[in-house]
């Protein structure tokens, strides 16, 4: 494993963090696409905040003598079957897809990272924890979501501790992967040599150089999240419906697309639009960072 | 070879193991009473209880895990709660919709997305590959449900050339069958046809830069028989990985994609039973898919040998 072929550069290049935000910086720039990600992104975390005083109503707010409007001056976006603003629902729904996605993005990363660690420098662990992992992502993520959900009460908590499960397996992966190459990097085994510790180790040698690819996986967890999130409020499992979220508009509105189809188009072009730039976004970042790494599914 | 098929599907073991051992004990790791959520607010502590000694929650952990393998090796999967009849027999009846459902996507999104990628690729930077490179981002990006719906809006509601939703078996007429299977497959396959076509490209740029490609092409063959019969070729293990790990795509998209369409597939069956809280169905249903995700990435893993005679086990 330590022979070093001198003709193929190593396959995690160390960087200073320094010059690697710079590279970022100057790679997004380059990135006109990721560029717009990122400003669809602020636009949509804007609308999260200021959602009170963007000319919404309260999204709960049920008057049914004005059920089923179409789009208006008053109701932009109409109404739905029990009176209630389509545009209020949809600016607060913003609310929750931004905060699953980052939730689910930070637990994810933070929990994958640390088992990812210990797992690749702890090596008696490493054949367990990888066959639980195998295991883990066998389950497709929707199902594994959906099964953990059936077991547990409606919650917006419970919904992004399900989606960040599924997740965590990936995030193992990549960070054993990225920790077995550098451990075999020149600097690691001179640490190792002069009796540095492991959390010493890990903590100033490891660690920095997993931050950019985390960093990308990160963003495209986000984005999955999103959608999952979407998937299972849409299905009846997820965000509970006294929350109006992108998915739960969508399924309550599902027996109205012949009559009323405007209420699920609405929701559904400011998901995808979000889910979108953060893609573009991460599309841009990866470029930026380590070209080499693959697109996640 | 068949040493080898054999020691790999011996190793799909543990990890089936891992799974059904998870899937087992998240009714016992989950954090409040399992048989009280299943039961719903209206239950008294009598239906509570029924629940309870039903899925053996009433005994040992270790007890009730050795006898649910047992049964699990004997193809029992448990009871529906809320039907009383065995979970293989639901599976069993809405089997049909899901396998006609999934194989049409799957035949749509591969029999597009190789050769866009291979033009992709074959033209890389010009006006191909950048509609396919950004119809590929969007493909990641607009949720199943979404693209279904618009699709729905456009072609049934506006257009009225497709039904809005429903299935026809195929032995009631194979045309009935393929106009309720269009806008499902398509919704479904988008993503997935994203996911292929980027690694298509990726995988043929690769190979294309090769010099083998170069002697080919200045030996004088057509361009085409270059692109299919050596660069198709080399470039297609990266392709079938893909196309076997999107399964898990396909089989979370299906879930939903029956939800919209009204398809009355093994996806109707989970989504039903996850508003009644028939955890047993969930079980057996998330079982069966993973076992299926496994299978079919044991089958990609064999399959290499057919692309590139330079491995053999």
């Amino acid at each position: 494993m330590a022979e070093a072929n001198p003709a193929s550069p190593p396959v995690v290049t160390p960087v200073n963090s320094g010059t690697a935000w710079r590279r970022l910086g100057a790679a997004l720039r380059r990135h006109p696409t990721a560029i717009a990600g990122a400003v669809v992104l602020v636009l949509m975390v804007l609308v999260a905040v200021l959602a009170p005083w963007l000319g919404t109503v309260d999204p709960l707010t049920v008057s049914p003598v004005k059920r089923l409007k179409p789009p208006s001056a008053q109701y932009w976006f109409g109404t739905d079957m029990l009176g209630r603003d389509v545009y209020s629902r949809v600016i607060y729904g913003t609310r929750v897809s931004l905060t699953v996605g980052l939730a689910v993005a930070l637990a994810a990363t933070a929990i994958g990272l640390a088992i990812g660690l210990v797992t690749g420098f702890v090596r008696w662990l490493d054949a367990i924890v990888m066959r639980v992992m195998d295991g883990l992502m066998s389950i497709p993520s929707v199902l594994l979501a959906i099964a953990l959900i059936a077991l547990t009460k409606a919650s917006l908590t419970n919904v992004i501790a399900a989606i960040a499960i599924a997740e965590i397996p990936r995030v193992v992966r990549l960070v054993r992967s990225l920790v077995l190459q550098l451990r075999e990097q020149p600097y690691v085994e001179a640490a190792v040599a002069s009796g540095t510790r492991v959390p010493m180790i890990l903590l100033r040698h490891i660690l920095p150089n997993t931050v950019a690819p985390l960093l990308v996986q990160a963003t495209y967890i986000c984005a999955s999240a999103m959608i999952t999130e979407a998937i299972l409020s849409f299905i009846g499992a997820g965000t509970p419906p006294n929350i109006p979220s992108w998915g739960n508009i969508m399924a309550e509105s599902r027996s109205l697309i012949q009559i009323a189809g405007t209420i699920l188009l609405f929701p559904g072009i400011f998901l995808s639009l979000t889910v979108l730039s953060v893609n573009l976004l991460g599309d841009g970042m990866r470029d930026a960072l380590d070209p080499r790494l693959a697109r996640r599914l | 070879m068949l040493g080898y098929a054999l020691r790999r599907l011996a190793a799909t073991i543990p990890v089936m193991g891992v799974v059904a051992l998870f899937v087992f004990s998240l009714l016992y790791l989950s954090p409040g009473d399992p048989a009280a959520v299943i039961a719903g607010d209206i239950a008294t502590e009598e239906d509570i209880a029924k629940i309870r000694a039903k899925l053996g929650l009433d005994q040992p952990y270790l007890v009730r895990f050795g006898t649910w393998l047992v049964s699990l090796s004997q193809g029992d999967l448990g009871t529906s709660i809320f039907t009383g009849l065995p979970v293989t027999t639901l599976i069993g009846q809405r089997l049909e919709p899901t396998l006609a459902l999934t194989l049409c996507t799957l035949i749509v999104a591969v029999a597009l997305a190789v050769p866009l990628g291979v033009l992709a690729a074959a033209r890389a930077g010009g006006w191909i590959d950048r509609v396919v490179m950004g119809v590929s981002v969007v493909g990641f990006s607009v949720p199943v449900f979404v693209l279904a719906y618009g699709l729905v809006l456009l072609f049934s509601i506006h257009l009225e050339w497709l039904p809005v939703q429903g299935y026809s078996p195929i032995r009631e007429g194979f045309w009935p069958f393929l106009r309720h299977m269009i806008l499902p497959s398509v919704a479904l396959g988008l993503t997935y046809m994203a996911l292929i076509a980027r690694i298509t490209r990726a995988s043929m740029l690769d190979v294309l830069s090769q010099d083998y490609v170069r002697t080919a092409h200045a030996k004088g063959l057509a361009p085409g028989t270059v692109l299919v019969r050596h660069a198709l070729k080399n470039a297609a293990v990266p392709i079938v990985t893909i196309i076997g790990i999107g399964i898990a795509l396909l089989i979370g998209g299906v879930v939903v994609t029956e939800t919209v369409f009204a398809i009355p597939g093994i996806g109707r069956l989970t989504v039903d039973a996850i508003l009644r809280r028939d955890y047993p169905i969930i079980q057996g249903v998330t079982l069966l898919f993973s076992a299926v995700y496994v299978l079919v990435n044991l089958l990609v893993d064999l399959s290499y040998v057919l692309f590139d005679p330079r491995i053999r086990y």
